[in-house]
This record gives structure tokens, C-alpha cells and sequence, in this order.
């Protein structure tokens, strides 16, 4: 047995990767196929799936419903590609500037950046989440102190209407995922050989002409990055829209929770997930394909 | 005044160090470099040569003195507005630019017409030997061609200072030598001024006009490479360039160029000396070990008898050590130029070592 080990390639490398592929399928591969098989499922009065095969989840989700012909489910899919999409440019406007600035700090310095950036990671999800209602609710902590500005010059204030509105699931959204855009652009901000900057400058580039020809270019993999693993998780969430949108602004995550939770409907609830999951890779393919992974243009 | 490429006057830099001290990497230096020299910096590192050259590219601002391009001051000119360019020292070629665009960068910073960048990049890489490699990528390149590419990048904008960053510390030896001749011919082909920072003292021997020897922020010696060889001005200059044997000892007298150095063993030196010395100074005698001689010759002034203590044998030389009275020890190298050469002596052999006071500089510091 060990003698046949040692003499074949093939069985060394599928045992070397057994570990993982077994993960994979215990994890992964598994849940995925359940999700695929349950989609094209039937489900009885009590919630439970019967494995009949229908297309009746796919459509409904289309919008063929017994009354007739109702996008509903397609305006939820494309308010969310478009939360995301806002959160996605939102949080790359806040996040280059900062991680520009961290990387470009001294070394000493930029430690202590990073580490502010991570400290709000300690504190729980939910309960940061639950923060932003505080500070944006009608007596929130926001109104609070622009109403004592307005005050203090005299203007006549009303307290705005932040909260539970889709403005403040954006803005919950980029807080949370902020720190996923600011790692990845740092990183490769600060991968760049600082030669190059005097390169540029010596060949007669001014400050901003060094950062659009050269630092932009040159930090777009971090962009990239940062862009997915903001994009795909924000398309998927619940838990923000739920929260600081008071139940009125339905996301893809939100509809796909309450199929498995409150409507108890696991086969329709799947059908939506694959959807998604669909949309998201079709997305990933096209953003890759146009951007790259950024391998090619690494510095060095 | 006159019209220097570059001139450096009384300049200064100091730098915060890492515990807040103020460190001076360049203290007080003038140099003045003509028009169309080729002219080097040379010093081991932290020698200041590097910082003077930044300086002078703009990367780095004096902190004293005045830096001058062509008679204009440069005070805090930004280096994109100076009439210079770089070759640094790790190329610093664009890595998402192909070499075209590379090269075209500096022109595009200019607006020069399209037409003519693309003319113009073209003659660049033919210069440097790379014809034809508008559209690879700085990584398909090896060092050398990398080197060339920084090099076109640099020359392209037709600066009216070069600015070399010791730029071929990366490269093999081969290549190192392959690039100096291909830098000397650069240089006279175009006529454009080049200031070369480097720390090997052979490589600026060979292609300047003239080299500054730098130690410890200060320029030490200015001067052509066989001023700088045959006539050190200091024991850093003698020690850094070449090869050299060191006797300690007193003045004893003068008389004109010549000075008799008492030696602690009891034995007298007489070596040529660039300027009045006191009796009883402490000077150090300098002797390259091509200009001793095994064996007595007449008409030397100085013959000493000693022990051969190491031969070692390198091929075109052979090279002895040879202790003296008193503890001092000299070098002193014979040309195998005889067919069939051998050592003309052996370990542990008397032997007399001679050499005319000409060979012999007495320095002071």
C-alpha cells in the first residue's frame, strides 16, 4: 500500500488534497446541490419540501404569478444590484482618500491607521448596526446637533426624516463594508515601489498628473478587490436593510430569509438564491474580464 | 560666473535621525561641473553622494547653500520643473506602461506633439540599442535591457543634466563592464552633461572625466582619476582608491617637495609632501605596492630590509607582505611579465624592499 503511495503522482496529489476537497464538499458543494435540487422542489401546507420536480418557483420569481404578469420580485432584484452598486462607489470615494493617506503615512504611524480602521470589527455586527438608528433617528444624536447649530445662527430647524429610509440602509451598508474597500486599497497603495513617484516627478509629472497616470493605475487590483468583497456580500445582506430599514426597504437577502422563515417556502426561497447567485457571478465574470485580477500590473 | 552645467555651493543637508537628532548627510560642499563632463561621485555609503545628487534632481531640498543649474538657482524648484533626469539606481520603470509608453512619458508631460513622440521614442531605444521594443513590458526585459530602457527614458526628454543613481549596482560583473563602455560612448555621442553616483571606485576610474571622492558627507578630493590615483591629498583618498601601504611616523625635516619621516623603529622615510610640514608632525607615509621593488636598486632613496611574512600568488601579479622593523607591515607587488614567472621569494625569507621618494606621499590626515 505504501510502496504503490510512493510510486504514484496521482494518488499523492489526491491525497494531499483530500482535506480540502472534503471541506468543499461538506461545506460548499453539498449545501449547493440541496439548494440547486430544492429550487425545482414542491412544498406542503406545513412548510415541508416535497421533492416533486415543478418550475413553478422560477415563474413566479419571472413574474407569472396565477393573477397574472407582477414584476415584484424583479424590483426587489434590481433595487438591490442598485443598493449595491451605490454602496460599492460610495464606499471606494471614502475608502481611496483614506488609504491613500494611511499609506503614505510613516511606517510607525500606519499601524496605528490600520488599527483604527479594524477597531469598530470588534464590536458586534447588529449591535454597530443598531447604533446608526441613535444617531439617525428623528431625536437622534445627528438631528440633536444639527438642530443646536441651527440654533446657535438663528435658523428655524425641523428635524430631518432619516430614519427608517433607504438613505440610511446605504449608509449602514457603507459603514459596515468600509473596511473591506480600505484594506485591500491600502495594500496595494503601499506594494507601489516609491521610486516610481520620483520617476514620474523627474520626468516632469506635477502631483496630479503622477496620480492619474501612475498611483491610479497602479492600485486598480486593490479597487478591484475591495470592489468584490464589497459587491457580492452587500447584494446578499439582510441584516442592514432589516435594521435601518425599518422593514420597508426589501432586499434580495430579505426576501430570500423571510421565504425560509416567515412564509416558510424553502423551495421558492432557493429558486431566489440562485438567482442571485447567478446574477453575482455573471457580475464577477464581467468585472474580472474588463478589470482583471490586477496580477499583470503588480509593482516590482 | 562661470557657466557650470551644474554648481554646488556651500550645500548642506541634515535629516532627522531616528531619534530625532538632526544627522548631516552633506556638509558644506562646492563642486562646480562643466558642460559636458562626465563627472562622478564617488564614496563608500552614507557618504553623501547620493543625497548631493538628489539634491540636484530635486528630490531633496538644501538645508544651507545654493544649487545651480546652468547659473539659475534652484532653491525649492520642484524636481518637474527641473531642466534634469534620473537613472535610478532600481531603473523605476512604469510596470503597467509598456517600454514605449515609458519611454513617451516624460515627452507626454511636455505636450510635445504626437507626431514627434513617437519619432522620438523610436530613436531613444535605437540609441540604447533596443529597437523595436516599443511594446513589451518592463518585466520581459532582463536588468541590462531595463537599465537601457531607463536610460532611453531619461535621454529622450533631452535633459540638460544627467542624473545617474549608481545604476549598474544590480547588474553582473559582465554586463557591468559591457554598460560603462556603453555609457562613455552614450555620453560623448550626445554631449550632455552626466553626474554618476556610484561607490566603485574602478567603474568611475574608467569612464569619468573627473571624480569627487566623498567620505562623511564632505568632498575629500576633486580631480581627474590619475590625480586622484597618483596624488592622494588624504589617507581616506589613498585607502579608498586603490591600494595602499601606510607607515606611521614623525617629520623630521623638510627639504622642499621632500620630507624625511622618522619612523617608531628607528628607520627614516623620505616622501614627497604637498606642503610645508612641521617637525615633530604626525603623518602617515602612503606607498602603492606596484611602486616597491624586491631587492636593492640604486638611485632609490629608500631601502629597508624586512621579512616576507605572505605571498600570494594572483596570476598577472604576484603580491608579498613584507614586516618591517617595528611591527609595520608593507605590500609590495611584482608583475609576473617574465615567461614562466615564480615567486621571486619565499615565505619567511630577509628580503630588501625599495622604492624613489617619488612613490611616497606623506599625508596628514
Amino acid at each position: 500500500m505504501l510502496q504503490k503511495l510512493r510510486q504514484d503522482a496521482r494518488l499523492q496529489g489526491l491525497l494531499l488534497i483530500s482535506p480540502t476537497l472534503l471541506w468543499m464538499m461538506v461545506l460548499l458543494i453539498i449545501p449547493l446541490l440541496l439548494t440547486v435540487v430544492t429550487s425545482f422542489g414542491q412544498r406542503d401546507t406545513d412548510g415541508n419540501v416535497i421533492y416533486r420536480f415543478t418550475l413553478e418557483n422560477y415563474t413566479r420569481l419571472i413574474g407569472f404569478t396565477a393573477e397574472g404578469f407582477d414584476p415584484l420580485y424583479f424590483t426587489i432584484l434590481w433595487r438591490s444590484l442598485a443598493l449595491a452598486l451605490q454602496t460599492t462607489v460610495v464606499s471606494i470615494l471614502l475608502a481611496y482618500p483614506l488609504a491613500f493617506y494611511i499609506a503614505r503615512a510613516v511606517p510607525k504611524r500606519r499601524n496605528t491607521l490600520l488599527f483604527l480602521v479594524l477597531v469598530p470589527l470588534w464590536t458586534n455586527f447588529v449591535i454597530r448596526i443598531y447604533a446608526w438608528i441613535m444617531i439617525l433617528r428623528t431625536q437622534g444624536v445627528l438631528n440633536s446637533i444639527l438642530g443646536w447649530g441651527a440654533g446657535l445662527v438663528g435658523l428655524p430647524f425641523t428635524p430631518l426624516d432619516m430614519y427608517p429610509s433607504q438613505g440610511a440602509v446605504l449608509i449602514g451598508m457603507v459603514y459596515e463594508f468600509l473596511p473591506f474597500m480600505i484594506l485591500p486599497i491600502y495594500t496595494s497603495l503601499e506594494k507601489i515601489d516609491g521610486s516610481l513617484f520620483e520617476a514620474a516627478a523627474d520626468l516632469g509629472a506635477n502631483a496630479l498628473r503622477t496620480f492619474l497616470r501612475v498611483t491610479l493605475p497602479l492600485s486598480m487590483p486593490g479597487v478591484v478587490a475591495g470592489t468584490i468583497l464589497t459587491f457580492i456580500p452587500v447584494v446578499g445582506t439582510f441584516v442592514v436593510s432589516d435594521i435601518l430599514g425599518g422593514r420597508q426597504v426589501i432586499l434580495v437577502g430579505n426576501l430570500i430569509q423571510r421565504q425560509f422563515l416567515e412564509a416558510r417556502n424553502p423551495p421558492f426561497g432557493s429558486a431566489v438564491s440562485i438567482l442571485l447567485m447567478v446574477m453575482t457571478l455573471f457580475f464577477t465574470l464581467y468585472y474580472t474580464r474588463r478589470f482583471g485580477f490586477g496580477e499583470e500590473i503588480t509593482a516590482g | 560666473m562661470a557657466d557650470y552645467a551644474v554648481e554646488l555651493r556651500n550645500v548642506s543637508k541634515r535629516f532627522p535621525g531616528p531619534s530625532g537628532e538632526l544627522v548631516t548627510a552633506v556638509k558644506q560642499v562646492n563642486m562646480q561641473i562643466g558642460d559636458g563632463e562626465f563627472f562622478s561621485m564617488l564614496g563608500p555609503s552614507g557618504c553623501g553622494k547620493t543625497t548631493s545628487l538628489r539634491m540636484i534632481a530635486g528630490f531633496e531640498h538644501p538645508t544651507e547653500g545654493e544649487v545651480y543649474i546652468h547659473g539659475r538657482a534652484m532653491g525649492t524648484t520642484p524636481s518637474f520643473q527641473r531642466p534634469v533626469n534620473t537613472v535610478f539606481q532600481s531603473y523605476a520603470l512604469f510596470p503597467h506602461m509598456t517600454i514605449g509608453e515609458n519611454v513617451a512619458f516624460g515627452l507626454q508631460m511636455d505636450r510635445v506633439p504626437k507626431a514627434d513622440i513617437a519619432q522620438r521614442v523610436k530613436d531613444a531605444l535605437s540609441m540604447v540599442r533596443l529597437p523595436g521594443y516599443e511594446n513589451r513590458k518592463p518585466k520581459q526585459l532582463s536588468g541590462g535591457q531595463q537599465q537601457r530602457v531607463a536610460l532611453a527614458r531619461a535621454l529622450v526628454k533631452r535633459p540638460e543634466v544627467l542624473l545617474l543613481d549608481e545604476p549598474l549596482g544590480a547588474l553582473d560583473l559582465k554586463l557591468r563592464k559591457e554598460m560603462q563602455m556603453e555609457l562613455k560612448r552614450l555620453q560623448r555621442e550626445v554631449g550632455i552633461t552626466f553626474i554618476y553616483v556610484t561607490h566603485d571606485q574602478e567603474e568611475a576610474l574608467t569612464m569619468s572625466d573627473r571624480i569627487a571622492v566623498m567620505s562623511h558627507g564632505v568632498t575629500l578630493q576633486v580631480g581627474n582619476a590619475n590625480e586622484i590615483y597618483e596624488r592622494p591629498n588624504c589617507k581616506f583618498v589613498a585607502d579608498f582608491i586603490g591600494e595602499t601601504s601606510f607607515l606611521a611616523g614623525k617629520v623630521q625635516s623638510q627639504h622642499g617637495e621632500f620630507c624625511t619621516v622618522d619612523l617608531p623603529s628607528g628607520l627614516q622615510v623620505i616622501a614627497e609632501a604637498q606642503r610645508t610640514l612641521a617637525t615633530g608632525t604626525a603623518v602617515s607615509v602612503a606607498v602603492r605596492p606596484e611602486k616597491m621593488q624586491l631587492g636593492a636598486q640604486n638611485g632609490d632613496e629608500n631601502q629597508f630590509t624586512g621579512r616576507v611574512s605572505n605571498v600570494v600568488y594572483i596570476g598577472t601579479d604576484t603580491q608579498y607582505t613584507v614586516q618591517l622593523p617595528g611591527e609595520q607591515r608593507v605590500r609590495v607587488r611584482a608583475q609576473n611579465s617574465a615567461p614562466g614567472s615564480r615567486p621571486l621569494v619565499d615565505e619567511g625569507a630577509e628580503v630588501t624592499i625599495s622604492f624613489p621618494a617619488q612613490a611616497a606621499r606623506v599625508l596628514t590626515e
